[in-house]
């Protein structure tokens, strides 16, 4: 049964190809069961596999199954080849779990949906090519996974195509990828040029013996990670995620909050070897982490659309992981990750549910009061509230606990600091958005109002799961102050993720670094009360004192405002200028011109050809001359 | 023994009358004589060479030639006779459905 892992994407694939090409002929009943189905099967072998694993000794090699091998050029061979470890473990259990949740929310959210069979089709195609990405053992797999998530998130935020910002923002999401996915292919390369192959097994061998020098090592990991920025979501590559909010709630909540994003994460630990021989990219990615969660923080304080709140949530969060990864703590940032996933897409879903309530009401100003007609839909977000801003006993708490200080003792002051203010911030926005959606006066529309309901058990049981997992995730990994041996999610992960330097920090300093996670987290949490709940006029007076700030925020820094006249502009002007002067003046010039030329020299050959035969009797004899008279001559 | 040039030269004459007859005259029939002319006066320069050499190459290739006169001749009568049924005319520049 564990040797059976290579089938965990091979299923959900199959699932897709058949929905995606019969689906339309299928009744809904049918298409939703297979589409869940699959991936529960999914699901299901996943935990097989996993229990599998964690009965063998940790010192075992890595499983490794290879189907074929699929590009051969040279001394480079790519198989089609997959390996399941203790990261590949946590991975699948994370995508196939949160998936299949999703999978049932999505039966009830899109209910009356045209495209109800596409719908599934895209999501069970996400769910392989994000299987794929994390069972792949190699590189060049590997990037086929990342493209087809990449593809499938086009697919899904564009899914309302008829709408214009939803195609736009598919597209966006698209080309900003491409720019970071640039990078990578060249890291790709590198790593093929210097290491011979792409292997993660190679590739940690050649770390491990010294076969890779510090500069190339760096130059690689930096490539790579300018394509984890792209598909992340971080500085300056982060655009892209909060237009991807056009899409379904469900697909946030898959795809750009619990699973894809996260998988630049992944890419970074799964290639820890190689990022370990480079400070100076561990530095870079822990600046660009801690600069992304505070930055992405400041705007999700000011958004009043919820989805965007939580997309730039998102982004914060994900900047957390990188903090995790860049100070070498690759375990705690795969915690977060894994916590992650499930309380974001809990918020997401939540969300969701407040949607289908309102008729797709997004705006928190048209809000309000809900909490009594949603109480299930209010508890379980509460849950994910909570567990987001890092209350103690919640799980973000643990993981957010774990990477603070982590980056604290790796001597990363100034990380941490930066942390520690992004939660702040996270707590505050998250209450912001709990206040203002759930509680205090009703600001709903009328239209609205008549047909408030509570959503249906198919989307609310999901909800309730995930807010157990949310609030349950953390105690897999509790800090060393509760007591030696208690990180069982380090040490599982021990086998592909080395723990790095054991910490050195006293019984003291944690349990300070421990309240002061917990003072920030209840100070946030207190400063939305009092803005939101007591004292309303607060904010109100803030904005108008600082008015300028507030509008920059508001309006996003102007990024992309920025992005479009550096960029975007020039590209599109400097397009149409070659096209002006290049491509129909001397393009088409050349075209018609030849096509000119055949007929004007036919034309003058024309007057040659006179019919009579004395003509032609003539142009013999002169022949005849010439070829004569060179002979002679 | 007369002289290889002056068969030569007598070759020489017939084939610029042939082929002076052909550029000047219109009538198809004329035009297909003069053809034989030059045929002929090829002919003359091939006996005259193998006369010359004493070998018989040259002789052979005259009665090639002559077949395949007389069964150009055979075949060219015909078109002509053809083109004249069809046209009433056997004047070559009036026969120019073929220009472009």
């Amino acid at each position: 049964m564990t040797e059976l892992f290579w089938l965990i994407p091979l299923i959900p694939g199959a699932s897709a190809l058949l929905l995606l090409v019969f689906g339309s002929r299928l009744p809904r009943a049918v298409v939703s069961l297979q589409a869940c189905l699959a991936v529960l099967a999914s699901f299901l072998l996943s935990l097989f596999s996993f229990l599998g694993l964690s009965g063998a000794p940790a010192a075992e090699a890595p499983k490794v199954k290879v189907l074929f091998e699929w590009l051969v050029a040279g001394r480079v061979s790519a198989a089609l080849s997959f390996q399941f470890d203790a990261l590949a473990a946590v991975m699948t259990l994370v995508v196939t779990s949160v998936g299949f949740l999703i999978h049932v929310y999505s039966v009830g959210y899109m209910k009356d949906d045209r495209s109800y069979a596409r719908f599934f089709g895209f999501l069970n195609l996400f769910t392989f090519s994000m299987l794929l990405l994390v069972l792949a053992s190699n590189m060049i797999l590997l990037f086929v996974g990342w493209e087809g998530v990449g593809l499938c998130s086009y697919l899904l935020i564009g899914f309302w195509f008829e709408k214009p910002s939803a195609a736009a923002a598919g597209k966006k999401a698209f080309i900003v990828n491409r720019v970071g996915d640039a990078a990578f292919l060249l890291g790709i390369m590198f790593l093929i040029l210097k290491v011979g192959g792409t292997e993660f097994r190679d590739i940690e061998q050649a770390a491990l013996s010294g076969g890779l020098a510090a500069g190339t090592a760096t130059l690689i990991g930096l490539l790579l990670f300018a394509g984890a920025c792209g598909k992340s979501a971080q500085l300056p590559l982060y655009i892209w995620l909060p237009d991807a909010m056009e899409g379904p709630t469900p697909v946030s909540a898959l795809i750009h909050a619990a699973t894809m994003v996260t998988a630049g994460v992944y890419m970074v630990a799964r290639l820890n070897p190689l990022y370990s021989l480079s400070p100076a990219t561990l530095q870079t990615i822990a600046i660009v982490g801690a600069a992304t969660a505070v930055f992405a923080a400041t705007m999700a304080l000011v958004q009043n659309d919820i989805k965007r709140v939580l997309a730039y949530s998102t982004i914060s969060q994900l900047g957390f992981m990188f903090i995790g990864c860049g100070v070498g703590a690759y375990a705690a940032g795969i915690f977060h990750l894994f916590t992650h996933a499930f309380f974001k897409s809990l918020l997401f879903l939540a969300a969701g549910s407040v949607m289908h309530a309102l008729s797709g009401e997004l705006d928190m100003r048209k809000m309000g009061g809900l909490r009594k007609h949603l109480p299930l839909t209010y508890a379980t977000f509460l849950v994910g509230a909570i567990a987001i801003s890092g209350v103690p006993f919640f799980s973000g708490f643990f993981s957010k606990d774990a990477i603070l200080t982590r980056a604290f003792a790796g001597g990363q002051i100034v990380v941490w600091a930066l942390g520690l203010l992004a939660a702040v911030m996270t707590a505050f926005y998250m209450f912001r958005l709990l206040i203002r959606t759930f509680h205090g006066r009703e600001r709903l529309d009328p239209g609205a109002k008549a047909h408030l309901h509570e959503s249906p058990p198919v989307m609310t049981v999901p909800l309730v799961v995930l807010a157990f997992l949310s609030f349950g995730a953390g105690y897999l990994a509790l800090p060393a102050v509760f007591g030696r041996n208690l990180d069982r999610f380090s040490r599982f992960l021990e086998s592909v993720v080395p723990a790095g330097a054991e910490s050195h920090l006293g019984m003291g300093t944690e349990w300070l670094l421990i309240l002061a996670s917990t003072a920030v987290a209840l100070l946030g949490i207190s400063l939305a009360l009092l803005f939101y709940g007591r004292r309303p006029m607060i904010p109100e007076a803030l904005v108008r004192k600082f008015p300028r700030l507030y509008s920059l925020v508001a309006h996003k820094y102007y990024v992309d405002e920025a992005y479009g006249a550096l960029i975007v502009n020039p590209l599109l002007r400097g397009s149409e200028a070659v096209y002006r002067h290049f491509d129909l003046k001397i393009i088409d010039g050349a075209v018609n011109g030849a096509g000119r030329l055949a007929s004007l020299a036919g034309r003058g050959l024309n007057t040659l050809q006179t019919g009579r035969t004395r003509d032609y009797a003539l142009a013999i004899l002169a022949g005849l001359l010439i070829v004569l008279g060179v002979l002679v001559l | 023994m007369i002289p290889t040039s002056w068969f030569l030269v007598l070759s020489g004459l017939l084939f610029v009358l042939g082929v002076v007859a052909f550029l000047v005259k219109k009538d198809l029939l004329i035009m297909f004589l003069a053809v034989e002319v030059m045929l002929n006066a090829a002919n003359l320069a091939f006996v005259a060479f193998a006369r010359r050499n004493g070998v018989l190459e040259g002789q052979v290739a005259v009665f090639f030639i002559i077949t395949v006169a007389a069964a150009e001749a055979a075949v060219g009568l015909a078109i002509i006779l053809l083109v004249f049924r069809r046209k009433k005319t056997v004047k070559a520049d009036d026969i120019s459905g073929l220009r472009g």
